[in-house]
């Protein structure tokens, strides 16, 4: 047995500074064929930066790389990935909006050329897509730009798993199952598990314990640029595995939560709205001060309804009714929410420009005190408010983005998917946050992917092809439910 | 050294170092006689390209595709319409002025009109726009041939001490539009939209309204530059125009301004406009035939952009 044959990757005390930031501290991490590793931490511990050096995208200050047996330190790159079947699923994703899915497939394959190399590659792509995600319902010939986030997730996967003339030996993983619903994301869990148990290797990258806890051979455990923790992951538990993060945040169930005292009758109506296709079983309605939540299959018709709102707020139309100025906390970072060219706290304020006039002008100083104080209250991690937003990991990112909608002056914050590559600390305090402004008096709308997050909700609303099926108050909910209101049409 | 660094980082700079070079070789060569006469020159042809430039810069930085190309026939319809009305005379200044005015802000509200109704690229919605504004122009300025009034012509030729008023104006001007840019709610706005024009919408920002603002306000200042410039070439003609299609895109890209949008300067302009001028004055003074000067012309640009426009690349 020699080391060519069962080790893919070892990596030996990798560093990698970015000016003051070390976002890797001299990390030795190893990945042996037919073996799924779980990797978790915090946001900025790291994950997404170790990831990129072995993607061959970013070459390390410092440390020896070893790729299935042969020392690669120096020379390692994106072809020498490519060499040695190393694939990267990224958190941010790679696709190119204007090509078609069969065409996206193609660029991962040089050698497929000559006549029919579209067909060819649709081919490829159809019959991977087919085999983890049964029922995708995704053709090769889509635009990729006119799919959604959760669909082109799927398409990026896929793509990562097809093979050609190089054979396939390590697929890196990062948060795939955070633009994917319930049902999806174990799809492509069991998946991952069939692809390992006939050799391949694979680095999930989540923050959904529960997956990292039931798929992965090992885990290994990430904190300011370090490996911490590397065990099986039988020999940790849900709460072994959050103190290995470091967390300070008691872990409590939020399903025990109690439900919160709004009464419904007394709350005046802030919104109400019905989706396009007139099915609904009910109107969409939320009082002021409820969060109410948005459930279903990811992109069911929920950003949907919550675009339909923003726009009648903001056009002042009459296609939903809606009291009081709203805010948007996006999901697709990328697309719909960061400024790639401002610094942080300028994304946090751009909502926020009108409230910050001070005798006509912009004043610098609210501007950076807002910064200040959101980078306290949501715990940004960031040497300075003024960096750029790029520089921070995804996850602080869309704590920024949260800054931004609840520093603004919106009395109703919608919010579609927020929560993609937030670490469970974050997550946690964030909920806490959301249920304090609720208190005050705000409306949260909350589209989410995520089943446990529905519990903080006060009534959730369950979509399918794009219409309310069903609506459950915060008594009625449970998984069960949710899940037999998605699937009714099919089943 | 640090101060090297932090003034690199500053696109603008490089556009104030090109012209500094060209006016100093002109200058070498001459032996320095009249390169303080240069300046005054450049400085008043630069006027009217700054003008414009900032209109564009504006239209440029709100993203990919927006451009107006409808510049230099605004500037002969706006001049065309304002030496007729006049008529050479003083009294009827503020009338003139007026009418200018109003022709910018029709072309501004139809050219937004074809992008936003008609959803028509910027880049050919303002081409054939300006053919329709040119048309309009010779049919209404036949046969053109009056003089400015005394005054208009007084104040866009004066100069105190070599420098032209005109030029102390707009570099007031230029002052005022920066902050407009970097300090108000629309400037920010124009920078976010730049940067991607949906995550600016569902940022609360009312994004066709900026648009809208940044079109009009594109063909006010162009009108303003065909008031201004008919006053100091003594007569509006219908091809005046024609030399700022080029320069006021040409002037903000050397500035510094992202042709990819959300990144806009305005000192720039400045430097690029003096810049453009004194270039082609180094090369007339080195004894350069036309098309060597247009040659010349056309790859010192290239190279200035390619120095200049050293962005970290966009991903």
């Amino acid at each position: 047995m020699t080391a060519s044959d069962t080790n893919i990757v070892t990596l030996e005390n990798v560093a990698k500074h970015f000016g003051a930031v070390r976002a890797l501290d001299g990390v030795d991490l190893k990945v042996d064929a037919g073996e799924c590793l779980g990797l978790v931490g915090h946001n900025g511990a790291g994950k997404s930066t170790l990831m990129h050096v072995l993607a061959g995208t970013l070459s390390p200050g410092a440390g020896s790389m070893g790729i299935r047996g042969h020392d690669l330190t120096g020379s390692y790159n994106v072809t020498a990935a490519g060499e040695n079947g190393i694939r990267c699923v990224f958190q941010e994703l790679s696709l190119c909006p204007n090509l078609t899915v069969a065409e996206n497939a193609r660029i991962f394959h040089p050698s497929l050329t000559g006549w029919g190399w579209k067909r060819r590659a649709g081919a490829m792509i159809r019959d991977k897509l087919d085999e983890i995600f049964p029922g995708h319902g995704i053709h090769a010939d889509d635009v990729v730009g006119d799919l959604s986030i959760g669909k082109r997730q799927m398409v990026e996967i896929a793509r990562a798993f097809t093979t050609t003339d190089t054979p396939l030996h390590l697929v890196i993983l990062d948060e795939p199952t955070s633009s994917l619903d319930a049902h999806t994301s174990k799809q492509l869990l069991d998946f991952v598990r069939k692809a390992v148990g006939e050799g391949q290797s694979c680095i999930l990258i989540s923050h959904v314990l529960g997956e990292i806890l039931t798929y992965s051979d090992r885990i290994v455990v990430m904190k300011d640029g370090l490996v911490v923790a590397s065990r099986a992951g039988s020999d940790f538990t849900r709460d072994t595995l959050v103190a290995a993060m470091g967390n300070v945040v008691e872990m409590e169930e939020i399903k025990e939560r109690e439900a919160r005292d709004v009464n419904r009758d007394h709350a005046p109506l802030v919104i109400e709205a019905r989706s396009d296709t007139g099915q609904d079983s009910v109107p969409f309605v939320a009082h002021k001060g409820e969060i109410v939540g948005l459930a279903g299959l990811a992109s069911h018709g929920q950003t949907a309804m919550l675009l339909k709102i923003y726009d009648a707020a903001m056009r002042g139309r009459n296609t939903a009714t809606v009291s009081g100025p709203v805010a948007l906390v996006a999901g697709d970072r990328q697309t719909d929410g960061v400024f790639h060219l401002w610094s942080i706290a300028r994304n946090i304020g751009v909502r926020s420009l009108r409230n910050m006039v001070r005798n006509g002008l912009i004043d610098p100083a609210a501007e950076a005190e807002m910064g200040r104080e959101w980078q306290e209250r949501i715990k940004i991690k960031a040497p300075d408010m003024n960096d750029n937003i790029l520089s921070l990991s995804g996850g602080n990112q869309q704590k920024a983005l949260f800054a931004r909608a609840l520093a603004s002056d919106a009395e109703i914050i919608l919010m579609d998917d927020p929560m993609r590559g937030v670490d469970v600390g974050t997550k946690l305090e964030v909920y806490d946050l959301i249920r304090a402004e609720a208190q005050k008096g705000r409306t949260f709308l909350w589209y989410t992917t995520e089943m446990d997050e529905l519990y903080n909700c006060d009534h959730t609303y369950v979509f399918r092809d794009g219409a309310i099926v069903a609506d459950l108050s915060r008594g009625d909910l449970s998984e069960e439910k949710v899940l037999q209101s998605s699937f009714k049409a099919s089943a | 050294m640090s101060v090297i660094r932090v003034l690199s980082g500053r696109a603008w700079v490089w556009s104030f170092l090109g012209m500094f070079l060209v006016w100093l070789v002109t200058a070498v060569y001459t032996g320095g006689k009249g390169s303080a006469d240069v300046i005054t020159a450049a400085l008043s042809f630069a006027t009217f390209t700054v003008i414009v430039g900032i209109g564009q810069m504006f239209v440029i930085t709100t993203g990919p595709g927006n451009v107006d190309l409808s510049i230099p026939s605004t500037i002969a319809l706006s001049g065309a319409v304002a030496m007729k009305l006049m008529g050479s005379s003083n009294d009827m200044l503020a009338i003139g002025l007026a009418a200018s005015l109003g022709c910018g802000l029709a072309v501004g509200i139809f050219n937004y009109l074809l992008i936003r109704v008609l959803r028509i690229p910027p880049i050919i919605a303002t081409l054939s726009s300006s053919f329709l504004i040119l048309s309009t122009a010779i049919a209404y300025g036949r046969g053109l041939k009056i003089k400015p009034p005394p005054m208009l012509a007084e104040f866009t030729t004066a100069q105190v001490g070599g420098v032209p008023i005109l030029a102390i104006v707009i570099i007031l001007f230029a002052i005022l539009m920066s902050v407009v840019l970097n300090r108000t709610v629309y400037g920010r706005s124009v920078l976010a939209i730049g940067q991607n024009m949906r995550a600016a919408w569902l940022a609360g920002i009312n994004v066709e309204r900026i648009r809208f603002m940044t079109y009009v306000l594109s063909a006010l200042l162009a009108a303003i530059c065909g008031f201004l410039l008919s006053g100091f070439s003594g007569g509006a003609s219908l091809n005046m125009g024609q030399e700022y299609l080029l320069a006021s895109i040409a002037v903000v890209v050397i500035g510094g301004t992202s042709v990819a949008g959300g990144k806009a300067n305005v000192p720039g302009i400045w430097g690029a406009a003096m810049f453009m001028f004194l270039l082609v004055t180094m090369l007339n003074t080195l004894g350069a035939s036309a098309g060597i000067r247009l040659i010349m012309t056309g790859l010192i640009i290239v190279a200035v952009i390619t120095i200049a426009g050293g962005d970290e690349p966009q991903r």
